[in-house]
């Protein structure tokens, strides 16, 4: 068991706990974007940002990929965490404004606009939809690609990929495309994710780089017959 | 023309299918069950075939039990490796913070108005393809542009037209004239531009060249013949022939390391500037002979 402190109060967890497990545990919250049970760390988001150490010497880690150490001081809801957190979630706006789970957490954290150039992408490398593939959907269909801005994330050669097998779960556990294949009328979703403003998949001309791995899409088909 | 060379010009006549999948399964058997060798498989198919065609790496993956997302992935992310074929001359315009200030973009962009190709691209004929590259870690020449391994430095948009012919003639008939002469040059780091020139050690009656070098993890002072085509040297240690060494400026103890291979033994090739212009480079495989010689103002 290792002994640490997270916003004053003792806690032991077990051997190879992260320090986000560790403040769940005792109940503080702490947003994650990129963290979900069942998937690995990733620490992509860096929305679950703490504070650990004291003094000069504190700094900021990301807690999903931080393991909890013998005697670390922690504070989840510092002055210096909050405004790393809402600067975090600015950028993440400022990338990606259409998510609904990136303007609920924006919400939840009281930030209400953002300050960069607006952008509108579909994809904030995120890595959820490449862990889901390989950890729980056993395909290795999708991964990243290329570095640097020219990153992204898709199938080997663009093209349909040998072991997909259409799952969606890339799709259902993405933050920012999950509305890709709903059905712009909140009543007649096609599977079952709640609806959004500015559905994409309908103004396919705008989003034609969009990465979508089913092939074929549902929501294309049902536009496609019209 | 070289032994590299030679053997992917008779492949690409070739062409054919079967043959490509056989060079593939060879390199794969050649590296054996090494679960750290993906990079040095996908390397050594670059350099056979110009590029890496996705039978190949869908073979890698078959061989290897590795995902093909991954592979891809590493294909994708390096910038030496090519999913597209490559032209037949491969021209790197260096954009780096030091060549940037002296004016690379504007040779970047009268290569791309001479060849009419975009950075990345391949012209139609296949002859040229145009790479930008973020450093070649030889600032002090800047602007620079290496074609085929061959290095000119100080380059001005009026000489673009000039590399271009002489690529166009063949670099390499031309050099085997210049690398039967004999004559002493005087070197400085690619990096720092300090000299690499030891006075107080004398070889062939002249100073020679002192550099750090390393190798199984034991390190010395290396000093060799400041002669062209001279392979005389002095080392602390003992080295064992065949042995590829890592060679360091003493100055500033950056690692002394071309981009290109060694056209005889595939080792890297360590450059080196000549005062007065010019890039000097040297097969790091010891016993191995093979040496550049690249004159600002010689071949262009």
């Amino acid at each position: 068991m290792v002994n640490l402190t997270i916003n004053g109060l003792d806690v032991s967890v077990e051997d190879g706990s992260t320090v986000l497990e560790a403040a769940r545990f005792l109940g503080f919250p702490i947003p994650t974007l990129c963290h979900v049970d069942g998937l690995s760390s990733y620490g992509a988001c860096r929305l679950c940002v703490v504070e650990i150490g004291e003094g000069p010497r504190a700094k900021l880690v990301s807690s999903c990929t931080y393991p909890a150490e013998e005697g670390l001081k922690v504070r989840t809801a510092s002055a210096r965490v909050i405004r790393a957190r809402k600067m975090i979630l600015e950028l993440l706006l400022a990338s990606c404004p259409q998510s609904k789970t990136i303007q609920d957490l924006a919400a939840a954290h009281d930030v209400r606009q953002q300050r960069f150039k607006q952008e509108y992408e579909d994809c904030i490398l995120c890595g959820l939809c490449v862990r889901m593939c390989e950890e729980q959907m056993m395909a290795k269909a999708i991964g990243f690609r290329g570095r640097g801005e020219k990153r992204s994330i898709g199938t080997p050669f663009d093209i349909k990929s040998d072991v997909c097998r259409l799952c969606g779960a890339c799709m259902y556990i993405c933050p920012a495309c999950q509305l890709r294949c709903t059905y712009n009328e909140p009543e007649k979703p096609i599977c079952g994710a709640c609806a959004n403003l500015a559905p994409p998949c309908l103004e396919k001309d705008q989003f034609d780089d969009m990465m979508c791995y089913m092939d074929p899409c549902v929501a294309c088909e049902i536009q496609k017959d019209k | 023309m070289t032994q590299a060379t030679t053997i992917r010009s008779e492949k690409i006549a070739a062409g054919t299918e079967e043959a490509d999948q056989r060079d593939v399964l060879e390199i794969l058997a050649k590296h054996g069950d090494d679960q750290g060798g993906l990079i040095a498989i996908l390397e050594e198919i670059q350099t056979r075939y110009g590029y890496l065609s996705e039978d190949a790496l869908r073979t890698v993956a078959d061989r290897t039990g590795r995902s093909l997302v991954d592979i891809y992935g590493v294909a994708t992310f390096y910038h030496s490796f090519s999913l597209e074929p490559r032209g037949k001359h491969l021209v790197s315009v260096c954009l780096g913070t030091a060549c940037h200030v002296r004016g690379a973009p504007m040779i970047a962009e009268e290569f791309e108005r001479q060849l009419d190709i975009e950075p990345g691209e391949t012209t139609p004929d296949k002859e040229f393809t145009l790479q930008t590259v973020n450093c070649l870690g030889a600032c002090a020449l800047g602007p620079i542009v290496v074609v085929d391994g061959h290095y000119f430095s100080n380059v001005k948009p009026t000489k673009v037209a000039g590399i271009i012919a002489r690529t166009r003639e063949g670099m390499d008939e031309i050099e085997v004239e210049t690398d039967e002469r004999v004559f002493p040059l005087e070197v400085n780091c690619s990096h720092c531009n300090h000299s690499l020139m030891d006075p107080t050690l004398l070889i062939d009656g002249l100073p020679s060249i002192r550099v750090t070098i390393s190798f199984d993890n034991q390190h010395c002072r290396f000093n060799r013949s400041c002669l062209y085509g001279s392979f005389n040297i002095i080392s602390q240690i003992d080295i064992p022939t065949d042995t590829v060494l890592y060679f360091f400026c003493p100055h500033c103890y950056a690692e002394l390391v071309s981009a290109s291979n060694c056209p005889e033994c595939g080792a890297p090739m360590v450059p080196m500037v000549v005062r007065n212009g010019g890039m000097m480079q040297v097969c790091s495989r010891r016993g191995c002979k093979s040496h550049r010689l690249d004159l600002e103002g010689v071949h262009v």
